[in-house]
């Protein structure tokens, strides 16, 4: 059952991920966009990441989604539905760059995943974290033991970005 | 469930990169960047439902920092649209030799 509904959510994030590139209207990329990012949060519930899936809906498919879509209709990027993929150049250099990326990242996977997950171990350690302190506790102990400088650091970043984003956005005066 | 898990992040990081390359609407080139945002994040959740947990808060830390880059990102663009009058890469040339 677990890997049906894995390649149910794949076959929706990659049929996403296609149309947020090909379709014209931004609006339409976006909608693909969080269909991609809701088939991911899927995934992130069958790898055991029940929080980050909770977080994936609430902040990217929620604020950050809506935040794009705040910005297409301030700009009123909504009706005017004219071709802007690049020309036959930037075409073949796009694809040339993809495939190469592709074709290394396909050697990578393809000369041996097989053993990969043996050679991990089983996962015992998630499991027996998430039955211990729960989907939120067992990434919340790292978060606020080895890893609480970082998230102040975040905490910080984000006040920074708050102010530079009003400092950007408005009018010249 | 790995293997599966790190092709599928590979196609969404490749599919994104296109994106990046081919679209000229500054708004859709940033929400591919996000796209790929989230193939790195599928790739560390992947490997740390096999690892540990440290994958997982990595995790909450892109997302963290791909929000504020959204945030200043689109600031960025709104400020250069009341210039230009338009989204299109194309149209922003004035650094350009």
């Amino acid at each position: 059952m677990p890997e049906i509904l894995f390649f149910i959510f794949a076959a929706v994030a990659v049929g996403g991920a296609v149309g947020v590139v090909v379709s014209r209207s931004p609006v339409a990329s976006l909608l693909f966009m969080v269909a991609t990012l809701a088939s991911t949060a899927g995934i992130f519930v069958l790898l055991e990441a029940h929080f980050l899936a909770a977080i994936q809906i609430l902040v990217y498919a929620g604020a950050i989604m809506v935040l794009f879509l705040f910005v297409i209709m301030l700009l009123n990027l909504g009706h005017d539905y004219q071709r802007d993929i690049r020309g036959n150049v930037a075409m073949i250099i796009g694809f040339a760059v993809t495939g190469g990326i592709g074709g290394l990242l396909a050697r990578q996977l393809g000369g041996g995943t097989a053993g990969l997950e043996t050679n991990l171990g089983a996962g015992d350690a998630i499991d027996a974290a998430l039955r211990e302190y729960g989907a939120v506790g067992a990434i919340a102990r790292p978060l606020f033991t080895d890893y609480v400088v970082a998230f102040e650091l975040t905490g910080l970043l984000l006040l920074v970005a708050i102010v530079g984003a009003i400092a950007l956005a408005k009018k010249a005066s | 469930m790995l293997a599966e898990s790190l092709v599928l992040a590979g196609l969404i990081f490749v599919i994104g990169t296109l994106g990046v390359i081919v679209r000229r609407n500054a708004v859709i080139m940033f929400l591919c960047i996000e796209l790929q945002l989230n193939a790195v994040n599928l790739t560390f959740v992947a490997f740390s439902r096999y690892v540990g947990i440290e994958g997982q808060v990595f995790v909450f830390f892109v997302m963290a920092v791909a929000a504020a880059e959204a945030a200043v990102g689109l600031a960025i663009i709104i400020s250069i649209f009341r210039h230009y009058e338009t989204v299109n890469v194309d149209s922003f040339t004035r650094l350009k030799w």
